[in-house]
């Protein structure tokens, strides 16, 4: 199941059964999510929330790599332009 | 939204479908294996703005597609129980059992309820200390740390009243079962994103090795989709296999290892039957025995369940990637979202239910 | 005669599901298969948002509209106020300025004096506003488990300007679509209360009278307006759907040009529901000639109703009784019919 959606770390507490939650923000909506799977997780990191868990704290700079890749495909491209025929 | 809108930009992605117009040569076939992925691939018309020369085929991984029947009428026949309360994810609700499904059973009086988290199944079982409160704990690897911490929580809490029907299925082995296949043809995959961010990569590369195909983890948003695509054609094309992530904004080769650990504690692996596919061994999860007070199965008395298979529907193929849903006599017909005969039909994420609803435009 | 046997596949449907009120292909066919050929007459096939009868020369607009809504109470308005809005705007959509309401009431034994005095109170305050005046009711109160609180049922007469022309078989190939704002605010500030599916939100339900809106894209626009119809359950796609369907012509939308408020956008993609299927209480599609477009495309952005107004998409030749969309990223989709109620997404 693989609905998975980035969301803001707003605040971080415990709940009666000593597990980590959090409020988490996508977009204009608020929810709160179980932080338990991200230990390390901070105030202001992004999360991968799934069914009501983080999963994984985002990785920026990675995230910045998918366009740093798509500007080297299209480097490629220009320096040998393709044979569309 | 961040880290969504940016993954959805016109302009890179046609910059991605050049690029791999480019680079193609000859004809491939690919098979991603989630559900999420099928219906962002179909939704998003990237299938449409792939060249033709690029099959893809749309492989089991829509869980609530392969859920087995019997679990299903199972499903039901705790709904039923006037003391009950049953939840679970929207998209099951509508999935056909032998005779009847949740949303059925809700109209003629069970108390069946959609909820969006096992959490919140838990919080219901706190609200309603006499009534039994069921979770339908449905997904692949993705959902079980979720439904293990519940489980969890449900002991820590000291609950009474909580209790999941566990019908998790595993990736690798339908991967493993479908590559094994004579009728083979798949070249390459695109490994499921959310399921690798929790298990890792590990278990994908002995597979690559022995089938010597690329396996890609990829993402769902339509730049993801149409990089890991990239990455898996450029390997074909150059006669490499293995794993590759393009998801590395998420996935790590070791995935979650705080979720592991939880999951090994509360689930061990077992035999699953598939929907229209059948048993592949070591392919899900059930709860051990030292948590047997929440397993669903075992709490509740389902003997006399028996289970009969639509003999018109062919999910199976249709979920092996072997027939893709126009080609199936009931397609449209017999066979629709307000009438479906089989998983796939009902799941928003099913072949079929996609295909009927996004189309072959034009 | 007519033939008394029921033509529904009553042997697949036994029961009545909420599908069956879900505004989808269901509803559709409770409504044309069971209803409609039942109670058979001109006036109901043209199946418009409300009736249209003739007498004596003025065209008067009859409308009727029943609400379940739960919870009564919701981020932006409450049962009254939608009974109010939803019955005036079915008869907007139809070029009509309403001139009476009824309302019936259905109630609960247990139901608190207190609610039943604010929601009157939020009738009262949406029938002022729009100057409409409910002159007949009805009320009835059933046992304790047998009614869900409240249900309210509205029904309103109105005037039709003799501009007007609204019918949806006016959609013709060169006609564009706008909206007047964004879409799915009120379904989603519905879910965003109900119970195991709770987030946060500041969004409020875009429950709201459209009449004076209506008036005057009207005045502008006269007989070149072709087609009104407020997307309430099924959402714009469901509305659209039929539109194109009894218009015999096809819809492209372009979804980069429809607004989403970043609040339900962000709902809709934790919950995985799509916005296009999402109901809608305060917007107002409105299909026209090409020629009248920007002017009435300005006037509806002049008002308060309709800062956000946008062209959304075209009605064309192609594909008739089909709705298709360009998505964000330039591929080709099909915009289906809601077949039953749409349930959150897990993947």
């Amino acid at each position: 199941m693989c609905l998975g959606i980035p969301g803001e770390v707003l605040s971080i507490e415990q709940n009666a059964a000593g597990i980590a939650m959090g409020k988490v923000r996508f977009g204009g909506v608020v929810r709160e999510v179980c932080l338990a799977y991200v230990p390390n997780v901070q105030v202001g990191d992004y999360v991968i929330v799934h069914a009501g868990f983080a999963l994984s704290i985002l990785n920026e700079e990675e995230a910045k790599e998918v366009f740093e890749m798509l500007e080297q495909i299209s480097a490629l491209a220009e320096a040998s332009p393709g044979d569309d025929t | 939204m961040r880290f969504v809108d940016e993954f959805r930009r016109e302009a890179d992605a046609q910059k991605l479908v050049r690029a791999i117009e480019r680079l193609v040569t000859r004809p491939w076939t690919i098979m991603e294996i989630c559900g999420g992925q099928t219906h962002n691939l179909i939704k998003f018309g990237i299938d449409r703005l792939l060249p033709p020369s690029i099959t893809l085929v749309h492989g089991p991984g829509c869980p609530v597609c392969v859920t087995p029947l019997e679990l299903i009428d199972k499903a039901i026949r705790i709904a039923q129980q006037p003391h009950v309360i049953f939840t679970s994810f929207g998209d099951m609700l509508r999935v056909p059992g032998s005779t009847s499904d949740l949303l059925s059973a809700r109209a003629q009086g069970a108390d069946v309820r959609m909820v969006y988290s096992p959490l919140d199944a838990l919080a219901l079982s706190q609200k309603y200390p006499d009534r039994e409160v069921v979770f339908f704990a449905v997904g692949f690897e993705t959902t079980a740390p979720g439904n293990a911490m519940a489980v969890w929580q449900a002991r820590q809490l000291g609950l009474r009243n909580f209790s999941i029907l566990c019908a998790h299925v595993l990736v690798p082995p339908a991967m493993q079962a479908i590559l094994a296949s004579s009728d083979n043809r798949i070249q390459a995959f695109l490994a499921a994103g959310h399921v690798c961010t929790v298990m890792g990569t590990r278990e994908y590369e002995p597979i690559a090795e022995q089938y010597r195909i690329p396996i890609v983890v990829t993402g769902f948003e339509p730049l993801d989709l149409l990089q890991g695509l990239y990455i898996a054609l450029r390997a074909l094309e150059e006669g490499r296999w293995g794993v590759e992530i393009q998801y590395t904004r998420s996935v790590t080769r070791d995935g979650n290892v705080a979720a592991q650990q939880l999951m090994h504690q509360v689930f061990e692996m077992c035999d699953r039957q598939w929907r229209g596919i059948g048993l592949i061994p070591a392919s899900g999860y059930c709860l051990r025995s030292s948590w047997a007070e929440f397993d669903a199965e075992r709490r509740f008395d389902l003997s006399g369940v028996s289970t009969q298979e639509s003999s018109i529907c062919i999910a199976g193929q249709i979920l092996q990637g072997l027939k893709k849903p126009p080609q199936c006599p009931a397609f449209g017909i017999q066979c629709t979202p307000e009438h479906p005969l089989g998983a796939p039909m009902v799941s928003s994420e099913g072949a079929c239910a996609a295909y009927y609803q996004y189309g072959q435009p034009g | 005669m007519i033939d008394l046997q029921c033509p529904i596949p009553i042997s697949d449907y036994p029961v009545v599901t909420l599908a069956h009120g879900g505004g989808g292909r269901l509803s559709q066919m409770l409504i044309e298969r069971m209803f409609v050929p039942t109670f058979s007459n001109t006036a109901l096939e043209a199946l418009h948002d409300g009736a249209i009868l003739e007498l004596n020369g003025t065209r008067l607009a009859f409308s009727t509209d029943s609400f379940t809504v739960s919870p009564l109470f919701f981020p932006g308005g409450d049962i009254g106020s939608l009974a109010v809005h939803g019955t005036v705007n079915d008869l907007a959509m139809c070029g009509a300025r309403p001139l009476a309401l009824s309302a019936g009431f259905i109630l609960e034994e247990g139901f608190p004096m207190e609610d039943l005095w604010r929601i009157l109170l939020s009738m009262q305050r949406a029938a002022a506003e729009v100057g409409v005046p409910v002159v007949t009711g009805d009320t009835k109160v059933v046992e304790r488990g047998k009614g869900d609180g409240l249900f309210i049922n509205t029904t309103g007469l109105g005037i039709v300007l003799p501009s007007a022309h609204i019918a949806p078989q006016r959609a013709a190939p060169g006609d564009v679509v706008l909206i007047n704002g964004p879409i799915a605010e009120h379904g989603i500030a519905i879910m965003s209360q109900r119970e195991g599916l709770a987030f946060e939100t500041d969004l409020v339900s875009d429950s709201a009278p459209l009449v004076d809106l209506v008036m005057r894209l009207l005045e502008v626009g006269g007989e070149h307006v072709h087609v009104l119809r407020d997307p309430t359950r099924g959402g714009v796609a469901s509305a659209l759907n039929e539109i194109a369907a009894k218009a015999r012509v096809g819809i492209r939308l372009d979804e980069e040009r429809i607004p989403v408020a970043d609040a339900v956008r962000g709902a809709c993609e934790i919950l995985g529901l799509d916005p296009l299927y999402v109901a809608n209480e305060g917007k107002c599609i409105v299909i026209v000639a090409p020629e009248v477009a920007d002017r009435v495309l300005e006037i509806i952005r002049a008002h308060p109703q309709g800062g956000q107004a946008t062209l959304i998409g075209e009605v064309v030749q192609e594909h008739p009784g089909k709705v298709f969309m360009r998505s964000r990223i330039g591929g080709l989709r099909v915009v289906d019919m809601l077949s039953g109620e749409q349930l959150p997404r897990i993947c």
